[in-house]
């Protein structure tokens, strides 16, 4: 079995959050297209999901994109009404990449 | 039909853009004396409803309210090196901002433009109330027809191509798609059919790379040590070469900061993006699943593959509602213990807004802690445990009756004498609010609207 480090996610990967209505996106994109593949295995609907629990009724779409090194995530009622209804100061959602991004990962050492 | 490339430069993403990306691309243009057009993409999904309620209170107002400075210093320009300016700065009033472009080109003596307006988007003019919300497909209880203020389709390309086509030299729109904006001018340019999906695919590509503006060129990127932004304070604004076969280069205008790389297209391409294999506009399904995407030289990345479905039989609309009043108020603490401190300021304003108004929505933030990942009723852990030397405490209220947004306000004020030791800073505020829901509507129902100012 090979020996693996743990890193965080944004060592290798980068993100950004869109929104529209009460409905965001992040996706998440290897640096390196030998990233992906871990990323991908890794970084599961489960995981996102738990870093939103505290959210009521959050529902989660997970969509691969192995053309573009990408994993897109969609987060149905995060935003609790939406930018125009949430009490939150960032009523987009426009940091969630960031919390998504401080997961970790195991990497195989090379 | 042309057979040469089109560029499309993306102006401003949003209503309060800098109009300096406007003015580096009509020179790059008119220096390059190629087909070119400029879009500016300034919409938001509240923006519209804002600008409703400006127009009710003053009916020459209800367009973006830039117009001047965007259009203004570019105007000699483009019209001198015909290059087309397409923008949904029409907002609630297109007529309003037809005319003031009119009136500012009679001011900087370059006579009659010819000014096309698309109309059709607002679905108040033709519907009553009641019809539009029997078309919601979401909302709260509290969308309601007696405070309705905006509805709005998202309009296609077709009327911009057809304004085009009758030699428009600025297309003036309000509601339409975001990529219809590039869209409508790429098939006015290649002469392309209206069911040719993968080429409608190419051109929806383009627009949403280019409509959020220097969002592409290293705009909301920046991440000093893994994502390095050079000359950040001056980006460069975007600028697709489409070509008759749908192919796209993605670059910016010259000798400006930001970057064009892999990082920065993918990142917007996938922005606002839900199914990445149907994401759904009012002329074509686009699947972005075989895109690729290749760096070809410094800041320029080419983007092939993408691949059409046709369009939706219903056309979105996005409806505005008036929502009460939003109250807030923030305070902040420095220093040792400044945590506990903050923490006993928020328990205060949470016990005192129960006490005088318990049924208000509110939630209270310890920014610097946890503020923007938290629910509006639950925390979410910290993700560090060091202790911060300042936190900022914030009260948000939301009610419909102003006066419990008004204390929210008051209360965090009062904490200077009456609060924990040390508060500073106090800054509050109260807005109404609007709110909006989506709706889903009949293709046939909709009908747009191509007219010219002066009606020449």
């Amino acid at each position: 079995m090979p020996e693996c480090k743990t890193v965080p996610l944004y060592e290798i990967a980068h993100g950004r959050t869109g929104d529209k209505g009460d409905r965001a996106n992040i996706s998440v994109i290897a640096y390196d297209q030998d990233h992906y593949a871990v990323i991908a295995e890794q970084i599961t609907l489960e995981r996102v999901a738990e870093l939103f629990a505290h959210r009521p009724g959050v529902e989660i779409t997970r969509y691969e994109l192995p053309n573009l090194w990408a994993l897109n995530f969609v987060l149905d009622n995060v935003l609790e009404g939406g930018v125009n209804s949430s009490l939150n100061l960032d009523g987009h959602g426009k940091a969630l990449a960031y919390l998504v991004l401080s997961l970790e990962v195991e990497l195989p050492r090379s | 039909m042309q057979a040469t490339e089109l560029k499309i430069g993306g102006a401003a993403g949003f209503s309060n853009d800098r109009p300096e990306g406007g003015i580096g691309l009509a020179q790059a243009f008119a220096a390059s004396q190629e087909p070119a057009v400029i879009i500016f993409e300034t919409l938001a999904e509240r923006t519209l409803a804002l600008a409703q309620q400006a127009k009710a209170a003053d009916p020459q107002a209800g367009y973006e309210p830039q117009l001047e400075d965007y259009l203004s210093p570019i105007l000699p320009i483009c019209l001198k090196h015909d290059i087309s300016i397409v923008g949904n700065f029409g907002a609630a009033n297109p007529d309003a901002a037809a005319l003031k472009i009119s009136v500012m080109a009679k001011a900087r003596g370059l006579g009659e433009v010819r000014l096309a307006k698309v109309q059709g988007d607002d679905l108040l003019a033709g519907f009553k109330p009641r019809q539009i919300m029997d078309w919601l497909i979401d909302g709260e209880d509290s969308c309601r027809e007696d405070n309705l203020v905006s509805a709005n389709v998202y309009l296609g390309a077709e009327p911009i191509a057809r304004a085009l086509a009758e030699g428009a030299q600025v297309v003036v729109t309000g509601r339409v798609a975001d990529p219809a904006l590039a869209v409508g001018p790429l098939v006015n340019h290649f002469g392309w059919d209206w069911d040719d999906w993968d080429k409608l695919a190419a051109a929806t590509m383009a627009g949403h790379l280019l409509e959020c503006g220097s969002q592409v060129t290293g705009g909301y990127f920046a991440d000093p040590g893994f994502k390095d932004v050079p000359d950040a304070a001056w980006l460069g604004y975007p600028i697709a070469g489409i070509n008759a076969d749908g192919s796209l280069v993605i670059g910016k205008t010259p000798n400006s900061g930001g970057l064009v790389d892999r990082r920065t297209v993918v990142e917007q391409l996938l922005y606002e993006i839900h199914d990445p294999a149907a994401y759904l506009t009012p002329d074509v399904v686009l699947d972005l699943t075989s895109v690729r995407v290749d760096e070809i030289g410094l800041n320029k990345v080419r983007l092939s593959g993408a691949r059409g479905k046709p369009r939706p039989k219903m056309l979105k609309a996005t409806v505005g509602f008036e929502d009460g009043f939003l109250g807030e108020g923030e305070i902040s603490y420095a220093g040792v213990n400044a945590l506990a401190r903050a923490e006993l300021a928020a328990d205060i304003l949470t016990r005192r807004m129960r006490e005088f108004h318990p049924d208000c929505r509110m939630r209270t933030d310890l920014i610097g802690l946890s503020s923007l990942f938290s629910g509006d009723a639950a925390k979410a852990p910290p993700l560090s445990n060091a202790e911060p030397q300042e936190i900022r405490v914030r009260l948000a209220v939301h009610s419909q009756d102003p006066e419990p947004a008004k204390r929210a306000a008051r209360e965090v004020t009062a904490l200077y004498c009456c609060g924990p030791g040390g508060g500073a800073g106090v800054r509050t505020r109260v807005t109404p609010r609007l709110k909006t829901a989506s709706a889903l509507v009949p293709r046939e129902a909709v009908h747009s609207e191509v007219s010219f100012m002066g009606g020449v």
